[in-house]
């Protein structure tokens, strides 16, 4: 025991001011950046001997490390243990496994590195995707005498899927194959194939001896001779990637927070994409209100800051008074995300109990949190033969990779994951725990023609009866059958036959007519483009609502133009209903012969200003869901065809009808 | 972005996530540099004001210079300061003069804590530990939920990635928020020096010797340098192979103890 320190006195200044360097944006010392290495593969193929051999060679241990891990190995009758070093545990070294994600750095030629270890024991792989999701580039190992492994087929899928695309490949315990060259060759080209299948081209495949010290920073001339390429060391500096800096993505600002500490109302979130300036008008979705940006609040600098960049959390201030709030996400009118309740992804499962069609769970992305369903699993995937699985399934269970779709109970904002990665990838929970992840392989980017919501405090109310059990309840499923094509193709006449059809078989539906919504809803419009485009949002939002509410709508309106029509399928698909776009085809001579209304004729003596065909566009659609040829085939037929496409729409499977449960059965 | 850029990104994103998600948080706090690293994120995080409260345990072991710099500390970054002591254990007369430093330090430290908890019901803590300090703490979580009991569960962690943390919890648990995990001493002192953070004297040399580490006096050990500036500071750690740790008698009484202390509730 030292003797108790003295009283300070009275003028004593316990604090050191050290002088400011320049904050935030100034350099970070000698470390510019950082690679964050993520090493994986099967159990017992070497990771944490590696990990190790990595630190001693490079001269990276605290002085008594390498020491204790030689007293932990002669304490268990063993030669020194590279492993020890890492597996700090006590449970650990009794086993001999990892357990968990460990991060340690080292430095190599003025490199600064820093190693994730994953484990590779089955149980474990939770830690796994703990640790890659993080990493910038990957260390796959494969044990060369016994080969790709379970372990080294799925890490290599949850890395594609994780998104880690710079992956080196080191054949390890060469020592044990006698460092033969054919055998090396032979893995080469096995795990070569099978990455390609992932779409990852592996930077290096390389022969090493994590025991021996083979390869990893010294080269072994004796026994790896015939190897010309790179030693791992040396391929990790060559390979450290040019990280992007994300700077010239699409804005996205998601929320985290709104503080309202003092007078200032601070909105604070993290620019995973894209910069942000003073002066930049930032749309915040879902809601689509707009306002500017009037201060970057930056605590501690010196000077006001202006702008800033991908990766940063910045707090700003608006020049509206907009509501905001955690979840939101900031963009520029130019680049919006998308905003769906559909999600098509590709997730991964990590938790014992599967992940069931239907059960609720909830989807994390960013800073949003929405509840959502799966409500069909299209593939899934078998890791150690990167197989699909042939038969259907009801649920994915543990340590499976699935495509999927999930309907949200609200929208969601998001980009497909190849566009803007770090809007496009989700955790999903399930009670308090985190049960797995994925990526999103698809987004319908149309809300550059959506309209701005102006109202203030907008929230989305979400009724009680889901959109499966009103189709349970009504036996069939809504949806939108929207018929194009010239004035007089016969729109109107097959949308009053087919109405007429579905209703004697008991399927609701209703004609939604261009013209009857101009004595109404659409009474104020005219027939400018402007208008005209009015006419279809309206015409389209109408026919969603009715077909939430589980009808079939039959709109038949000219629609001529192919953004018009394609923006109101995608916002029908972002609510999670079918739509078919019908192309009524008929050519103008037949059309205009036919005449029903004298608006032909009308129009060619100049009396109607802009009719379609006649002095306004129409825009033929490039992929309908069905072209009826009235000008060749009689309505009958063409009914029939279009009727028998319907049904296939809306009908219920067998099996959808058991599970929904009728009426509240999802509630 | 610079590396040590990064690592405040990822530290403020952290304290925002929990301070979101929480309803009851508080920082527990030990005037060191981590510490002062943390007021410093938590001031640019929140834009200038720390919504939640301080915590200080007072193992009554105190360096008297650091009871100073409290005192500056709280005046100056305008705290919500909460100050406990174990008073029980200090009846029961635990100290070093008659214990162990292991158990000294769980009484004094780990037990003071569980009772401060139980008091202020707190969700979540934001601890300033970081994963190189010591192996045992390599394995932990940015979100780290802890029992009833305070213990972790490290053989059951939950999966941690793409910015989605564990911020659900169970009656009596909470969660520990653990903002400088990826942070090594080194990135902490470039880190104070690129901002100019105020730390405590104590870690300059004075007579030929400076603490590389702060706790209790009595188990403290100060080194010898003739360091005294942040420069000198991080030269003299671009050199050295002795962790950071190695003047804390409590880790080395025996070993796992780390490990044990840890999984009792220690930090």
């Amino acid at each position: 025991m030292p003797p108790a320190p003295k009283a300070v006195a009275k003028d004593y200044v316990p604090v050191f001011f050290p002088k400011r360097q320049g904050g935030a944006g100034a350099s970070g010392g000698a470390e510019e950046a950082r690679t964050s290495i993520v090493v994986v593969g099967h159990v017992d193929h070497g990771k944490s001997t590696l990990i190790g051999r990595l630190l001693a060679d490079t001269g990276s241990l605290p002085e008594g490390k390498l020491e204790a891990a030689e007293k932990a190995s002669r304490e268990e009758g063993m030669p020194l243990e590279y492993a020890f070093l890492l597996d700090a545990l006590l449970e650990e070294q009794a086993q001999n496994i990892t357990i968990d994600t460990t991060r340690i750095g080292f430095r190599y030629e003025g490199q600064s590195f820093e190693i994730i270890d994953a484990p590779g024991h089955r149980e474990f792989i939770k830690n796994m995707v703990t640790g890659a999701a993080a990493a910038e580039e990957a260390v796959l190992l494969i044990d060369a005498k016994e080969g790709c492994k379970e372990q080294t087929r799925r890490h290599g899928l949850l890395l594609s899927l994780l998104g880690v695309s710079q992956v080196i490949v080191a054949v390890n315990k060469m020592d044990l194959v006698a460092w033969d060259e054919a055998r090396f060759r032979e893995l080469e080209k096995e795990i070569r194939e099978y990455l390609g299948g992932l779409r990852i081209i592996p930077r290096e495949v390389i022969p090493i001896s994590a025991r021996e010290g083979a390869t990893v920073m010294r080269r072994d001339s004796k026994n790896l001779g015939w190897w010309k390429g790179p030693t791992l060391l040396d391929a990790l500096v060559a390979s450290r990637a040019k990280k992007p800096s994300g700077d010239e993505g699409p804005l996205r600002f998601s929320v985290q927070d709104v503080y309202r500490f003092d007078e200032r109302r601070v909105v604070a979130g993290k620019l995973e994409s894209g910069t942000i300036q003073v002066g930049d008008p930032v749309v915040f979705f879902p809601d689509r209100k707009t306002s500017r940006v009037k201060t970057i609040e930056a605590w501690g600098e010196d000077q006001a800051t202006t702008k800033v960049g991908a990766g940063r959390c910045v707090a700003v201030t608006l020049e509206e008074q907009i509501f905001v709030e955690r979840g939101h996400v900031g963009s520029l009118p130019e680049h919006p995300p998308v905003e769906s309740r559909e999600v098509r992804a590709r997730i991964f499962w990590l938790d014992a109990e599967p992940l069931r069609l239907q059960a609720p769970v909830t989807l994390r992305l960013g800073t949003q949190s929405v509840e959502t369903r799966l409500v069909a699993i299209d593939r899934v995937v078998d890791a150690d033969k990167l197989e699909a699985v042939k038969e259907a399934r009801e649920e994915v269970g543990r340590f499976e990779v699935a495509e999927v779709r999930l309907r949200c109970r609200r929208p969601l904002v998001y980009d497909a994951h190849d566009q803007v990665a770090a809007t496009g990838r989700f955790a999903l929970q399930r009670g308090s725990r985190i049960g797995g992840g994925g990526i999103i392989i698809f987004a319908e980017y149309s809300l550059s023609l959506a309209k701005a919501v102006k109202g203030e405090h907008l929230t989305w109310t979400e009724g009680r009866v889901t959109s499966e059990a009103r189709a349970a309840h009504f036996g069939h499923e809504g949806a939108i059958i929207w018929l194009t094509g010239l004035s007089g193709s016969g729109k109107s006449t097959i949308a009053v036959a087919l109405e007429s059809l579905l209703f004697r078989r008991g399927i609701g539906s209703m004609i939604l007519d261009g013209d009857n919504l101009r004595h109404g809803l659409c009474a104020d419009l005219g027939f400018s483009l402007e208008d005209r485009a009015e006419n279809i949002r309206r015409a389209g939002e109408v026919a969603k609502l009715m077909a939430e509410s589980g009808l079939v709508v039959i709109s038949s309106l000219i629609s001529p133009l192919r953004k018009e029509r394609e923006a109101v399928r995608a916002s029908s698909h972002s609510a999670g209903l079918s739509f078919a776009e019908v192309y009524i085809d008929a050519p103008i001579e037949a059309c205009e012969k036919r005449d029903p209304r004298g608006l032909y004729q009308k129009a060619r003596k100049g009396e109607i200003r802009g009719f379609t065909g006649i002095d306004s566009p129409y825009e033929k659609p490039e992929n309908p869901d069905l072209i009826l040829h009235t000008d060749k085939e009689s309505v009958e037929d063409s009914v029939a065809k279009l009727l028998g496409h319907v049904l296939g729409l809306v009908q219920l499977k067998e099996k959808d009808q058991e599970s929904a449960g009728g009426l509240g059965g999802q509630i | 972005m610079s590396y040590l850029q990064h690592l405040e990104d990822q530290s403020i994103y952290i304290l925002r996530e929990a301070f979101a998600n929480f309803k009851n948080m508080a920082m527990p706090w030990s005037m060191g540099k981590d510490s002062n690293t943390l007021i410093w994120l938590a001031k640019k995080a929140f834009a200038g004001k720390i919504p939640f409260p301080l915590l200080h345990i007072d193992t009554t072991y105190e360096f008297p210079e650091m009871l100073s710099f409290r005192e500056w500390a709280r005046k100056h970054y305008e705290l919500d300061l909460i100050v406990v002591i174990n008073e029980e254990a200090r009846k029961r007369e635990v100290g070093y003069e008659t214990h162990d430093p292991v158990t000294v330090t769980h009484e004094l430290k780990s037990a003071a804590l569980q009772q401060a908890l139980a008091k202020y019901k707190w969700d979540a803590l934001v601890t300033g530990i970081r994963r190189d300090e010591d192996s045992t703490r390599a394995k932990e979580r940015y979100f780290s939920p802890r029992t009833a009991d305070n213990e972790w569960e490290y053989r059951d962690q939950p999966p941690e990635f793409w910015g989605q943390f564990t911020t659900a919890v169970g009656p009596g648990e909470h969660v520990r928020v653990q903002p400088l995990l990826d942070w090594t001493e080194l990135d902490v002192w470039e880190y104070v020096r690129r901002e100019g953070i105020p730390i405590p004297k104590m870690y300059f040399a004075q007579n030929g010797r400076r603490y590389r580490s702060l706790g209790c006096w009595p188990i403290t050990k100060s080194i010898e340098s003739s360091v005294d500036t942040i420069e000198g500071i991080v030269a003299e750690l671009k050199t050295t192979k002795t962790s950071e740790r190695a003047g804390r008698a409590q880790d080395h009484h025996e070993r796992n103890a780390m490990q044990k202390l840890r999984a009792k509730g220690f930090m």
